[in-house]
């Protein structure tokens, strides 16, 4: 099962060590983790993807609300919220043609071409983690030189 | 608001917070805060080793339930605390532990004598700060002692850079503390008490199963007197022994890897368990799925994070055990309950408590564990502490020494640390001047930190070893006779040293014991004692702690002495 945390924290150093340690020593896994200050810089939002048993969830859950520099734990439901991800790849130009098919897929998911180093593009796409899968299904035959991607975040 | 450099404001602000001992060791960067040490009234306990400094605090923690203090200087004395650390934490035990760290501008330089103790003690403290200004240290020291007190108690970390502890500022001490993050008091959940007494009433054959909570809590008159109201028997787990006294009708003792043989019987039988203040540790359970299957659980813990981490239960009571089983209590006599005393289930439970009590095979030997054990509780006063090591000898003080007195029991039951008993018996006795106390100990365990004979001789804390000397690292010894075909390696202590002599050494008393007359008088000798005494005992070194419930199956499981 797959599970979006939400977790505010004291805008503080050591606090993502401290999170992503309590991961680590309870044997729980991070999917992806992005995290930056809030519109009050007294508090960081950190959104933490992970996979677990109900069980298990509900268990990081409760250790997360235990630490003292958690504010405030939320499980986001994946349907009432929005949650999205920004993903860069880089990929392989062979000829023309592909550069005008490329742009056809990004027109479809809805992602952004930026024109970089010959030979290649950089394509921006902002969206759900299923819809980046799929996406880059379409444009692995391509060839995809490089990618980053910022983790899931989520409100 | 006052103008003192950052060792007299952490020692003003300990004075606020009661503190009147210390147990420390001096080193390069924690010089400026024991220069403060010695101009202000709090008492210096020298340790010869940081982690018996760890285990006195622990200690002193455990029996006062206030945080005792420990302090050590930067690099190796910060990790030789981390032992102790851990032990308090796996214990929820207060303890507020001081260290030196080298100068701010230094830090991350690899300086001499730096370790990253933040990082390196994070999953092992309830909460750590490293003031990075003078003028943080009063609102640190508050806030450790808050932590590391209320809701479920634990370990705190206060990293001080040497500069900060020299440089020089106004400071001023916070009455109250504000900390966004923790809500160690929650409101007594009155519904799910409600449901717990419904489910508990409709129960064919309860039980109550109580932790160290029930201690930690002092929950002691409210635990016998909801017990004797409902005439249900009261199993512990090891760290609760000593919630319940344990010559009481409806004591079983404790249950588990080493539990009474009585009361892991009856834990198989049973179809609700009142849990209180427990986690559920597989030393007390056994596998998990087996001790939940056909078992109804209503646990009550100060800890959120406790319920359904290793036990799935159909009633979660969360807040201090002691407010939750008063309003329980409250509750339960508006109902006008007629219980007998002579209901089936107690008849049964009492026809198997006779029976194990009777027929137990015990080793034969004039100086058996049970039997010097017996005579140990025999001579011993009632509200004496008593500590353990960690071991044989302390599965044996679970078997055949009773607790009776509340809160008179400690042992390293969580992390189990070996070389706890002896200091923690030296932190007890300072929390508690007036009464006897008592390290029940291995030799392989007392060896690891018997250099604290010095601070307990030169400090004038006196403290009786109860060295049951078996010349070996005995439950690896029996494990090694048990699992893995007597193929006995790195158990053999060769008796090394000599115990008595190393007591004399040390100017503390020492005495060899070989019956149980002998044994008798000398413990009367060490209560009479002005200094540590060492009761040197040796026994066989088969002698094997049964019953067991092997590691990885479950209680029905135990294996009996044939």
């Amino acid at each position: 099962m797959w599970a979006i945390l939400s977790i505010r924290v004291e805008n503080k150093p050591g606090i993502l060590f401290k999170v992503t340690h309590l991961f680590r020593a309870r044997n729980f896994n991070i999917d992806s983790i992005s995290v930056g200050v809030m519109e009050n810089p007294e508090f960081s939002k950190m959104t933490i993807t992970t996979v677990g048993t109900e069980k298990q969830i509900a268990q990081i859950v409760k250790q997360l609300d235990k630490m003292i520099d958690t504010i405030e734990v939320k499980r986001l439901d994946d349907k009432e919220s929005v949650y999205k991800e920004l993903v860069l790849f880089k990929i392989k130009l062979n000829g023309e043609s592909d550069n005008a098919e490329i742009n056809k897929l990004a027109d479809t998911y809805g992602a952004k071409i930026h024109n970089g180093q010959e030979g290649s593009l950089i394509a921006e796409l902002t969206s759900t983690p299923d819809k980046i899968k799929e996406f880059e299904e379409s444009v692995k035959p391509f060839g995809i030189l490089d990618s980053a991607r910022t983790g899931v975040t989520a409100l | 608001m006052e103008i003192m450099n950052g060792g007299k404001a952490l020692m003003k602000a300990l004075e606020r917070e009661g503190v009147k001992e210390v147990f420390g060791l001096p080193g390069g960067a924690n010089l400026p805060m024991y220069d403060e040490l010695f101009k202000s009234d709090i008492r210096h306990i020298l340790v010869r080793h940081e982690q018996s400094a760890a285990h006195m605090a622990d200690g002193f923690g455990r029996v006062s339930r206030k945080p005792g203090v420990c302090f050590a200087t930067s690099g190796p004395g910060a990790t030789n605390l981390l032992t102790g650390i851990a032990t308090a934490q796996a214990d929820s035990a207060p303890m507020v532990a001081v260290t030196g760290q080298v100068p701010v501008n230094m830090i991350g330089r690899d300086a001499f004598q730096e370790s990253d103790i933040i990082g390196m003690s994070n999953p092992s403290v309830k909460y750590a700060f490293q003031p990075r200004t003078v003028e943080e240290i009063p609102e640190v020291v508050k806030k450790g002692f808050y932590v590391a007190e209320t809701g479920r108690p634990g370990p705190v970390l206060l990293d001080i850079p040497k500069d900060v502890q020299q440089n020089e500022a106004k400071v001023t001490f916070p009455d109250e503390v504000r900390m966004p993050g923790y809500h160690p008091w929650t409101d007594v959940d009155m519904i799910n008490i409600e449901r717990a007494i419904d489910l508990l009433l409709s129960a064919e054959k309860p039980i109550i199963l109580a932790g160290g909570g029930t201690i930690i809590s002092s929950a002691f008159a409210e635990l016998q007197s909801i017990a004797e109201m409902l005439m249900i028997p009261v199993v512990t787990t090891f760290k609760g022994k000593g919630s319940f006294p344990e010559n009481h009708p409806l004591s079983l003792g404790p249950i588990g890897m080493h539990g009474h043989a009585e009361a892991n019987k009856i834990m198989t039988e049973v179809d609700c368990v009142l849990a209180i203040g427990t986690r559920f540790s597989d030393r007390s359970v056994g596998t998990f799925e087996e001790f939940e299957r056909n078992l109804k659980i209503i646990h009550m813990d100060v800890d959120p994070a406790e319920i359904g981490k290793n036990q799935t239960t159909q009633v979660a009571v969360v807040g201090d055990v002691r407010a939750s089983l008063r309003v329980m209590l409250k509750l339960l006599a508006k109902k006008a309950l007629k219980k007998s005393d002579g209901n089936d289930w107690l008849k049964h439970v009492n026809e198997v408590k006779d029976y194990w009590r009777e027929n137990l095979k015990l080793h034969p030997g004039e100086m058996s564990a049970a039997k010097i054990l017996r005579k140990l509780r025999e001579v011993l006063p009632k509200e004496s502490i008593v500590t353990t090591e960690v071991g044989q000898h302390q599965m044996w003080a679970s078997l055949f020494f009773d607790a009776i007195h509340p809160g008179t029991f400690f042992s390293s039951t969580g992390l189990g640390t070996m070389g706890w008993g002896f200091p923690a018996a030296i932190g007890a006795k300072v929390a508690r001047p007036d009464v006897a106390v008592v390290d029940i100990a291995g030799d392989g365990s007392f060896n690891m930190t018997e250099n604290s004979l010095a601070t307990s001789v030169l400090e004038d804390i006196p403290v009786i070893v109860f060295l049951i000397n078996n010349f070996s690292l005995g439950m690896v010894a029996q494990w090694q006779r048990t699992f893995y075909d007597r193929r006995m390696i790195g158990i053999d202590l060769k008796k090394c040293p000599d115990y008595v002599k190393l007591a004399e050494s040390y100017g503390a008393q020492g005495i060899r014991a070989q019956s149980l007359d002998e044994l008798g008088k000398a413990v009367k000798a060490g209560l009479n004692s002005d200094v540590a005494t060492v009761i040197d005992i040796p026994i066989d070194p088969e002698e094997d702690v049964l019953p067991f419930v092997a590691p990885g199956t479950s209680l029905k499981d135990m294996i009996l002495p044939s």
